[in-house]
């Protein structure tokens, strides 16, 4: 039996992806976690926009066009951020949330 | 396209100098940034449209005005940043101050004037990354890598809702132009959904309650420059972004997003006054105020009109002067007397720093809207515009929290002026740039509400 898989299917999964991310961001303790959680946010919607683009709209390279855009940019934010949280590390010698604490009120 | 090509250009001039040049450079490079800023705003003066990339980029005369005015505030930001600058541990990295702030303006510049969700979505990134650099800037301070921490992981995650919300816009639409967008949107569900995470996203950005934690952090930790620049240039430049497209794409579902701006406005409003009344520390302080004022700019985006457009960008003007102004005296305080920004610490300063109390305090009563001061006409134009489009609850809610405000702002005057102390902190002369930024901010805060014919400019530059 043949099994075929719809825009229904791929956006379920983008959907799961995209509100894991959000869950993991908000429970997570480690800084290197939150990153994870974030890129699962951002994969997820990459994903989307290439399933749109390949079902619903095959004429045009739109979506597929924001999906590489997506990704690179997304590169470069993540070896910012990893560059900032070896700085933390250097600093404080700890990439936990909870150590991170010397600014609030 | 002229001012992305010749901002571009002072980039890649700022790069080769600070190559060449010898150490130490700081004042060379200052010299060469800052001029090549005011010729950058000699050049750009006159409103322009223009299109490019076949409509993804579209600019208007009004993005057109906003362009030169960031590039106004950048300036002022320059030279404040003297003393900064010119230190032992910053001086060696002075160049790098200037290349990545210049490449955050000209990512504004792109999202002021995107046509395509693409390029919006590019600039607005190319504004924000080496924004997280600037605030980590100080390396050896753990404040400031902190402050870097908390702002890039925020900036992250708010880039990802928005993307999911222009992703749901694409599979509505099928389209990432704002011209196309607009005539095929029609306020579906999904839509409303799209349009909800794309605003969460720019929320961060300008830093809306509740989307507002990351913000009195980052401003604490953050050099002072950085947070002055952050407070205004980088919130002007997405609140102008926000209300263009709100305006342009969003136009059909008018009737969601202004129930919704309207309490994220009076909660943003209400709750920043109320933190920013238990603060010690100044800059966190000014962190909150922001917030508040985020919260008044926004006022105009629910006049949805023309007049509402110049009234937010002669918001954004005022605020820009009156806030470098404070942020300015607090750097050079800061900068004199080993990095005191307690509120206590200021007890007294008029015995010994007339000048400075001077200007902080007209600036303060500009962001507090005393008349005859700027700021007591930008928020009039604000009020008025919404007014204007109904929503007279709002208006009366953000009547009423600028009497908080006035409490607040008015506690600083009084530790200057009134408080009595015996060791108020010593008298000192700041840099020339430094003074003449300043001199800058008190004639802004002082003629752009005397001079009419600023707003009126404005106006007429709208309805373009």
């Amino acid at each position: 039996m043949e099994v075929e898989i719809h825009v229904i299917h791929y956006l379920i999964i983008s959907t799961v992806m995209m509100f894991c991310g959000i869950y993991g961001f908000f429970t997570r303790k480690n800084l290197l976690a939150l990153l994870i959680s974030v890129e699962l946010i951002l994969n997820a919607t990459n994903i989307n926009f290439a399933v749109f683009n390949r079902y619903l709209f095959p004429g045009q390279l739109e979506g597929h066009f924001f999906s590489l855009f997506g990704i690179a940019i997304a590169a470069a934010e993540t070896a910012v951020a990893i560059a900032i949280i070896i700085n933390v590390y250097r600093n404080i010698k700890q990439v936990l949330t909870d150590d991170i604490t010397d600014l609030k009120g | 396209m002229q001012a992305e090509i010749s901002l571009a250009i002072i980039l890649i001039v700022v790069l080769v100098a600070d190559l060449v040049l010898k150490e130490p450079n700081h004042r060379a490079l200052q010299t060469l940034s800052c001029g090549l800023l005011i010729v950058q705003m000699v050049l750009n003066i006159v409103p322009t449209s223009g299109e490019a990339f076949g409509g993804m980029y579209h600019s208007t005369p009004m993005a057109s005005v906003v362009k030169t005015i960031l590039t106004m505030g950048t300036l002022l930001v320059f030279m404040q940043a003297d003393t900064w600058l010119s230190r032992k541990d910053t001086r060696f990295k002075a160049g790098e101050f200037y290349l990545l702030t210049l490449s955050t303006l000209l990512g504004m510049y792109y999202m002021v004037s995107a046509g395509n969700f693409l390029l919006f979505y590019v600039g607005l990134e190319l504004a924000s990354i080496p924004m997280a650099c600037l605030v980590a800037f100080d390396k050896f301070r753990h404040h400031s890598a902190e402050a870097g921490a908390k702002f890039i992981l925020n900036a992250m995650f708010s880039s990802g809702l928005m993307l999911y919300g222009l992703s749901l816009i694409y599979g509505t639409c099928g389209t990432m132009y704002f011209d196309d967008i607009v005539t095929i949107i029609s306020g579906t569900p999904l839509q409303i959904m799209a349009m909800v995470f794309f605003f969460a996203g720019l929320g961060f950005k300008i830093s809306l309650v509740p989307f507002h934690m990351w913000t009195p952090d980052t401003y604490q930790g953050a050099p002072t420059a950085v947070s002055a620049y952050l407070s205004v240039i980088s919130k002007g430049a997405a609140a102008f972004a926000l209300m263009s497209i709100l305006l342009k794409v969003f136009a059909p579902m008018v009737a969601s997003w202004e129930v919704m701006l309207g309490i994220v406005i009076v909660i943003t409003i209400t709750i920043a006054n109320i933190f920013a009344l238990l603060q010690k520390d100044l800059k966190r302080f000014m962190a909150y105020s922001s917030i508040s004022q985020a919260g008044y700019i926004m006022l105009a985006v629910m006049g949805a009109s023309a007049q509402g457009m110049a009234s937010l960008v002669y918001y954004v003007v005022v605020y820009i002067v009156a806030n470098l102004a404070v942020f300015g005296v607090i750097n050079t305080i800061e900068q004199n007397n080993d990095g005191t920004v307690d509120r206590d610490s200021y007890n007294g300063l008029y015995k010994t720093n007339p000048k400075l109390t001077f200007v902080m305090t007209l600036a303060l009563f500009s962001l507090a809207g005393i008349p005859p001061f700027a700021g007591f006409f930008s928020k009039f134009f604000v009020f008025a515009s919404a007014f204007h489009g109904g929503h007279w609850l709002v208006v009366f809610l953000a009547l009423v929290n600028t009497i908080i405000s006035l409490f607040y702002y008015l506690l600083i005057v009084k530790a200057m002026y009134i408080t009595p102390n015996d060791n108020p902190l010593p008298t000192f002369k700041s840099s020339a740039l430094t003074r003449a930024s300043l001199f800058i901010c008190l004639l802004g805060v002082i003629l752009l509400g005397i001079c009419s014919s600023v707003y009126q400019v404005l106006t007429n530059t709208a309805l373009l």
